[in-house]
């Protein structure tokens, strides 16, 4: 069983869409980190994406990449996030999704790291530089913790591709709605609904977009055709500007439910 | 990890890539499948080698360098005097003939030295492709030149100033900017590094040098060599020329990384030597990185060795001891400059003086009638701003 997974069925049961805020470890010192997560969960989000700082990190677009500099410029490594994390655990009550490139996780250690990331709360992990094909590494550890692995789709997938990583994933189905790297964009191409449906009709596994989706109107237009939205630079540059009514307004547009009537 | 399906060297290799770039690999290796095996690609790029870069090149018995050092007779492979003087258009050439196959009209490519880069922006040029390139800005101010002839080519020349501003992160962008152009461009990758098919890929354009010196040396001297060094950032120039020989075990192969100001001021660039492995650019290879698995900066006094990490074939060679790895710093590698062109005439690149350096010290150990290849991967005219900085001059 995937608590993930659970805690995003139960949201979309009700009839809203999941909300999953990412957030750069350390971007502004770790002692931010707590306050940030109650305060997000309070807001009523689905999970937590907690990203963690990387000297090389290709997949990030420029927001996310200047946020990781920051990060490690204040010192932030995987294991003081996964110890600052597990001091406040008890008061952790959404499921953590740890985004972190590969390396650091071999550092760490494979089964150390999938054993105290499990303490510290994380239930599910991304990693943006190791495809389904090396999962190997990484997965039976993971598995053991009851930490889900989930998988990106990218809109260049093929069909046989994306049906083998749909049913892979673990937790949710990250959808990448655009080619490319993280951060806000402005438009997003018609084709993507037929692409969602296309990854959903593979499996019950809740399908979320990702990737440059930065407005309310972006979180209710994909909240019409998938599961939910992950939100990432949008985020990191609002709790740079601690302009917490943006966050709240985009937690606000994924609860379709309490939109209808008419609140 | 070993676990990986494709492109493994041992424990090595692999494709550790985000999602966007898996289609976009498993197509090119595709299309590389095809053209291997297909005379027709095969002319064409032979045709090209031959009347365009001006191969086959020497492989020149260094009379003065063998008497001045007092050991072994020492040969160098002269992919010095390629067209863009260096090694790296052989690879550029065969993958822009590739892309072209592939039907991509843009190219992107990183460059450290800026020898890459070069070759790209010549390759590109002379096939009529768009071409981007990024380059570490420390690169760009140590390497003025080279990013001035890339421009007159037609290329655009990128300043990367992420990170150490050096290759790591001029390889961070083009990847960037490949996951975001992944339909009309193809990646032209420098080295014989990052993640499958490019390790195999640039190994086999490179070969044509170790398959050269192969048929070279049993010309002149009826045998095969007794030892073969080459330079290693990536690892190109020196996997191309010991791919042809890894079978005959009684030629010794000798790399040579960057000790930059000494291995023990840790600002060096001896991935193999640091004994550390770790997931970089795609590979899974020697790496140089602290306890958090965070990439350190490289140190060379050689833009083109000035790399964390080694390709992948490179790191397996080593694990089954068939091949050397050593090192030697930046004042060693200007000595073995110094030493080339005072005895020989030949400016070296600073790169392939890592390589001059060490051989000059291997071939005392060996006997006069030992037989030694050195690969002399470029020429030294993109460096002589660093060079007569380093030995107190006032060019700049």
């Amino acid at each position: 069983m995937s608590q993930l997974k659970d805690a995003i069925l139960s949201v979309t049961a009700s009839g809203d869409k999941a909300f999953i805020p990412y957030i750069m470890a350390g971007d502004g010192g770790l002692e931010k980190l707590k306050p940030i997560i109650l305060r997000l969960q309070e807001l009523g989000v689905t999970a937590i994406e907690v990203g963690i700082p990387f000297t090389d990190p290709v997949a990030d677009g420029p927001t996310i990449e200047r946020a990781g500099e920051r990060a490690l410029a204040s010192g932030t490594t995987l294991r003081k996030v996964i110890e600052t994390l597990t001091s406040f655990a008890d008061e952790i009550t959404v499921p953590l999704v740890a985004m972190t490139y590969l390396n650091p996780i071999l550092a760490y250690g494979v089964e150390q790291f999938a054993a105290d990331a499990s303490v510290a709360g994380i239930r599910g992990l991304i990693i943006p530089d190791m495809p389904l094909e090396e999962s190997e590494v990484v997965h039976p550890a993971l598995t053991a913790a009851e930490i889900s692995l989930v998988q990106l789709v990218s809109l260049t997938s093929t069909p046989e591709r994306m049906e083998r990583l749909t049913k892979a994933s673990e937790g949710f189905i990250y959808a990448v709605t655009v080619n490319g790297i993280t951060g806000a964009r402005s438009s997003f191409a018609n084709e993507l609904e037929a692409h969602f449906k296309k990854i959903q009709s593979y499996t019950d596994t809740p399908v979320l977009a990702g990737f440059g989706i930065s407005t309310a109107t972006h979180v209710k237009d994909f909240g019409s055709f998938c599961s939910g939205v992950i939100v990432g630079s949008k985020i990191v540059d609002s709790l740079v500007a601690e302009d917490w009514e943006a966050i709240e307004e985009l937690v606000k547009a994924s609860k379709l439910a309490a939109n209808e009537v008419g609140i | 990890m070993t676990t990986g399906v494709k492109g493994r060297f041992g424990r090595f290799g692999g494709q550790f890539v985000p999602e966007t770039l898996m289609t976009a690999l498993q197509e090119l290796d595709e299309a590389y499948d095809k053209v291997k095996n297909d005379e027709a690609f095969q002319e064409e790029l032979h045709y090209y080698l031959k009347n365009y870069v001006g191969r086959e090149t020497p492989l020149y018995f260094a009379e003065r360098l063998t008497k001045e050092c007092g050991g072994a007779k020492i040969y160098l492979k002269r992919e010095d005097l390629n067209h863009t003087g260096a090694h790296k258009i052989n690879n550029a050439l065969g993958q822009a003939l590739l892309a072209k196959r592939m039907g991509k009209k843009k190219i992107v490519a990183e460059t450290g030295a800026g020898q890459h880069g070069v070759a790209t922006a010549t390759a590109c040029a002379l096939l009529n492709l768009e071409c981007i390139v990024y380059m570490g800005a420390e690169d760009v101010k140590r390497q003025a030149l080279n990013v001035f002839r890339m421009e007159l080519l037609g290329t655009k020349v990128v300043a990367v100033e992420k990170g150490s501003a050096t290759l790591k992160d001029a390889v961070n962008e083009a990847l960037r900017h490949w996951v975001t152009n992944i339909d009309d461009t193809h990646y032209i990758l420098g080295s014989a590094m990052g993640p499958h098919p490019f390790p195999t890929i640039v190994r086999d354009f490179q070969r044509v040098i170790g398959d050269e010196t192969r048929a070279q040396i049993l010309e002149t001297e009826n045998r095969l060599p007794d030892a073969i060094v080459a330079c290693i950032g990536g690892g190109s120039n020196s996997i191309g020329m010991f791919y042809p020989f890894v079978e005959d075990k009684d030629v010794a192969l000798h790399g040579v990384e960057a000790a930059g100001k000494g291995i023990e001021t840790g600002k060096h660039a001896a991935a193999i030597y640091s004994g550390q492995t770790g997931v970089l650019h795609g590979a899974f290879m020697y790496l140089l990185q602290d306890e958090d698995g965070f990439v350190q900066e490289a140190h060379s006094i050689s833009a083109g060795l000035d790399y964390p990490g080694v390709g992948p074939e490179h790191c397996h060679l080593h694990d089954i001891g068939r091949a050397t790895y050593g090192n030697v710093t930046d004042e060693e590698a200007l000595e073995g400059l110094k030493l080339l062109c005072r005895t020989e005439g030949i400016l070296p690149a600073l790169e392939s003086a890592h390589a001059v350096y060490y051989a000059s010290k291997l071939v005392k150990t060996m006997a006069p009638d030992d037989i030694l290849v050195i690969c002399l991967s470029g020429r030294g005219d993109k460096d002589v701003h660093t060079i007569s900085e380093a030995l107190g001059g006032d060019l700049a």
